[in-house]
């Protein structure tokens, strides 16, 4: 699908614009995840395509759609004309917050700007995040359960490339997490990649064995957002202000929660692309 | 003559219009959130644009905003297209009904 395509176009931009951060994240998320996440979700509609017949709704003339068109066309190039001159009109240079960012970064506990607002100046905003995503993940859990896919066989090829790449990938997300705190890499960075080996796994035809799938699943899921919460309650208690780190204590707090928000972030990201809670153990339901 | 962050920002005010064409004009629901990840695309780009516009190193800020936007952009197309599946299984049909 282009939309990957346009993803990876996405990640050079970032690279260009100075963003190696954005462009990591970009590369694993908005390249390969999303574009996953959208093929499962087609051939699913595909299966339920066949299988049922499409009611048939009252057709628009073309004559109407193409005014239709035409009128919305004409309406957003007036939006695009209005928001280009907002653009242009802006000063060609303005500082922002850098200077801000960079006198507090001896304090923040880690040399990687971009992690230090993440995880430290802008907690709040990272801690509420994690709690998206698992928001996500309940809403799609409650809307009923994943299809039974038998665990199916890949071919020798597929199935000896899968033994090799997974260890790698796991490799390469510990790598980012932990160098996150010095250069572009961190949580979110560290946990798509992590995803991206489950949905790897899970594309190949790999199974939790069931009897990971309720209790273990479910801590692993809410590791990272317990871990961020304890850390935000001690900081309160200890310092009186919710997620303000002590400058001693700064690198070892944010690695710890950055490591449980990993887990997590990886964990809940593999779970969306595997949609609907699993099933429960043929022995309890 | 344009600086390279302005030609960014514009480009990404483009897709943001693109997509809010996307989003207006096709009736299938695929599309429909197709066309919100390029408008999300879109503020992304302009947001890293116009932080390059600082002296120096760009402004880090806005690029910390854009790495917690993109992971909450692929939880909401996660769920939107959940709800999609759901609809089709559903009433068997991939589009809103009209409102009459």
């Amino acid at each position: 699908m282009f939309f990957i395509a346009f993803g990876l176009l996405m990640a050079l931009a970032w690279v260009r614009l100075q963003a190696p951060d954005v462009a990591l994240a970009e590369a694993a998320i908005g390249a390969g995840l999303t574009g996953a996440l959208l093929l499962a979700a087609l051939s699913r509609l595909n299966s339920i395509e066949h299988t049922t017949a499409a009611p048939a709704y009252p057709q628009k003339s073309a004559r109407a759609l193409q005014l239709q068109s035409w009128l919305a066309m004409a309406l957003l190039l007036i939006l695009n004309a209005g928001l280009a001159y907002s653009i242009l009109s802006l000063p060609d240079t303005g500082a922002g917050l850098t200077p801000l960012v960079t006198m507090q970064l001896e304090h923040s506990g880690v040399k990687n700007p971009v992690t230090a607002v993440l995880l430290n100046y802008r907690g709040y905003d990272t801690l509420l995040e994690v709690f998206v995503l698992l928001l996500a993940l309940l809403s799609v859990w409650s809307m009923g359960t994943s299809q039974q896919q038998p665990e199916a066989s890949p071919g020798p090829v597929l199935d000896n490339l899968m033994r090799l790449l997974a260890p790698v990938l796991i490799l390469v997300a510990a790598y980012l997490l932990w160098v996150g705190a010095d250069a572009p890499g961190g949580a979110f960075q560290a946990g798509s990649v992590l995803a991206a080996a489950g949905v790897l796994l899970l594309l190949s035809g790999w199974r939790l064995p069931t009897r990971l799938l309720d209790r273990p699943l479910r801590i692993v899921l809410i590791a990272g957002p317990a871990v961020f919460i304890a850390t935000a309650l001690a900081t309160l208690l200890s310092s009186g202000r919710l997620l303000q780190f002590a400058p001693d204590w700064a690198g070892v707090l944010i690695l710890l929660i950055e490591t449980f928000a990993t887990l997590s972030i990886g964990v809940t990201l593999a779970a969306l692309f595997a949609g609907g809670r699993p099933h429960h153990p043929p022995d309890r339901s | 003559m344009i600086s390279s962050a302005n030609l960014y920002a514009l480009t990404g005010s483009g897709l943001f219009s693109l997509g809010l064409y996307g989003l207006i004009m096709y009736a299938h629901l695929l599309r429909k959130i197709l066309a919100i990840n390029v408008m999300g695309s879109g503020i992304f780009l302009l947001l890293v644009a116009l932080a390059y516009r600082s002296p120096g190193q760009p402004d880090v800020v806005p690029h910390a905003m854009v790495i917690t936007g993109i992971v909450v952009a692929v939880s909401a197309t996660a769920l939107a297209l959940g709800l999609m599946l759901k609809l089709a299984t559903h009433s068997s049909s991939t589009q809103l009904p009209d409102e009459d």
